[in-house]
């Protein structure tokens, strides 16, 4: 019985950046000196550019700077098979500040869901990967029922214009906690 | 094209977020529950990768870092397994991605600055790519125990991590691997913030005699298991398109 379920999760711990991102913690060559997930552009694709940057604060307001952030969504296109992008990304936050930045697509909106971004948080401390999201400002996220889920938290996922693209403060604690959600 | 959706997670069955005996989890574990909502077309996709994007000796550890005709230190092992779901079925040419220390219990990583030393044959990481029949496979060599700050005599059970994708991104795991007989196992407050002693015990690999090889390299077997399909089939139609 007990070996037909889920194998449990442990947390990444610290040292993640190791066999995730191996030429960012400094194996250099490994890989051919390509971390899986750098790029999502991988060719002259026709779609709106942005980047998209954040950065994940602890229960005191400090930038986690040893996470490791993945994100999933749709291609301009509505699929998650596009030609010469990759709807998957990772990047390491940012040993310094905590930032992380994906260079990527604006995602097209999927039926009644509007345009949005999966985010999955691993890290030393979390136990199972957080899953959130990364709606627009732009757009309108009310037929989406995973917003709307949300409710007044819903807020907490949306991310804020820059000069070329969005930022998204994502927040493990504290009166404005980012929705995570069990999916 | 019918598929099933992917099952709903047991929570209770995963560590939780807080853990009052692993420091680190208490600044980091939200405090609201998670959301639950059926997975969309979002969480039914996810990334795939071909078996064409591996290098000779991703899956070997003992060489994939080493300077030629050098190899890593440390007891040689294979560690293999099956990859499957919950539903008993194979999951076939999905990504594993390993990192561990090395055999002193140090990580190749500039915040690791334990004492024990680097070895300039040994990296830490690896991948492969499931079979057909869902089998992985890769050569390493055994890691070793180590401190790690927590407030006590903390140490870490020998360990790999595990990362691993599934057909859809709900599937997405990542987990550590423990060995058997490791009296660690039962003092870290990391592998008991898994509240049942079943889940525990299924991420400690076992010794297999039967794949280890005469004169050369013992074997470990841990079979890893990713969410599996619940009775009704997605259609996204359901999201109203």
């Amino acid at each position: 019985m007990g070996d037909l379920k889920e194998s449990a999760s442990q947390t990444a711990g610290p040292y993640v950046h190791i066999g995730c991102v191996p030429s960012f913690a400094g194996l250099s060559g490994m890989y051919g000196g390509r971390d899986l997930g750098a790029s999502m552009i991988t060719d002259d694709v026709i779609g709106q550019r942005i980047a998209v940057t954040g950065c994940v604060y602890d229960g005191d307001g400090a930038p986690l700077t040893d996470a490791m952030i993945e994100i999933w969504q749709a291609a301009p296109d509505g699929t998650f098979a596009m030609d010469g992008f990759s709807s998957w990304g990772r990047q390491p936050s940012a040993a310094d500040t905590g930032v992380f930045t994906f260079d990527t697509l604006k995602p097209a909106a999927i039926g009644n869901q509007a345009p949005h971004i999966m985010v999955w948080i691993v890290a030393r401390g979390i136990n199972l990967g957080l899953t959130t999201r990364i709606y627009f400002p732009d757009e309108d996220n009310s037929p989406d029922r995973v917003f709307t889920l949300a409710g007044a938290r819903a807020d907490t996922m949306v991310a804020a214009a820059t000069a070329d693209g969005y930022h998204i403060d994502i927040r493990l604690q504290g009166p404005n906690e980012t929705v995570f959600f069990d999916v | 094209m019918t598929e099933n959706l992917i099952k709903p997670r047991d929570l209770d069955w995963h560590p939780q977020p807080y853990a009052q005996d692993y420091r680190s989890t208490h600044l980091r574990a939200p405090a609201h529950a998670r959301l639950h909502y059926t997975p969309t077309s979002t969480e039914m996709a996810g990334p795939a990768f071909g078996h064409g994007m591996l290098g000779d000796h991703d899956d070997d550890l003992i060489v994939n870092y080493a300077a030629a005709g050098q190899s890593a230190i440390g007891p040689r092992i294979i560690v293999h397994g099956t990859l499957r779901d919950e539903d008993g079925r194979p999951v076939p040419n999905k990504l594993i991605e390993v990192w561990q220390a090395n055999a002193g219990g140090r990580y190749r990583h500039k915040k690791d600055g334990y004492t024990a030393p680097l070895d300039v044959n040994f990296g830490g990481c690896g991948r492969c790519i499931t079979g057909e029949d869902g089998s992985y496979s890769f050569r390493t060599i055994l890691p070793g125990a180590y401190p790690w700050p927590n407030g006590g005599n903390d140490w870490r059970p020998a360990h790999i991590h595990f990362s691993v994708f599934g057909d859809g991104f709900a599937q997405r795991l990542i987990t550590q691997m423990y060995f058997e007989g490791d009296p660690h196992i039962a003092l870290c407050p990391i592998v008991q913030s898994i509240p049942d002693a079943a889940a525990i015990d299924r991420l400690v690999a076992r010794l297999d005699m039967a794949k280890t090889i005469p004169m050369d390299i013992r074997a470990y077997r841990f079979d890893i298991v990713l969410r599996g399909r619940s009775a009704t089939p997605f259609e996204n139609a359901m999201e109203g398109t």
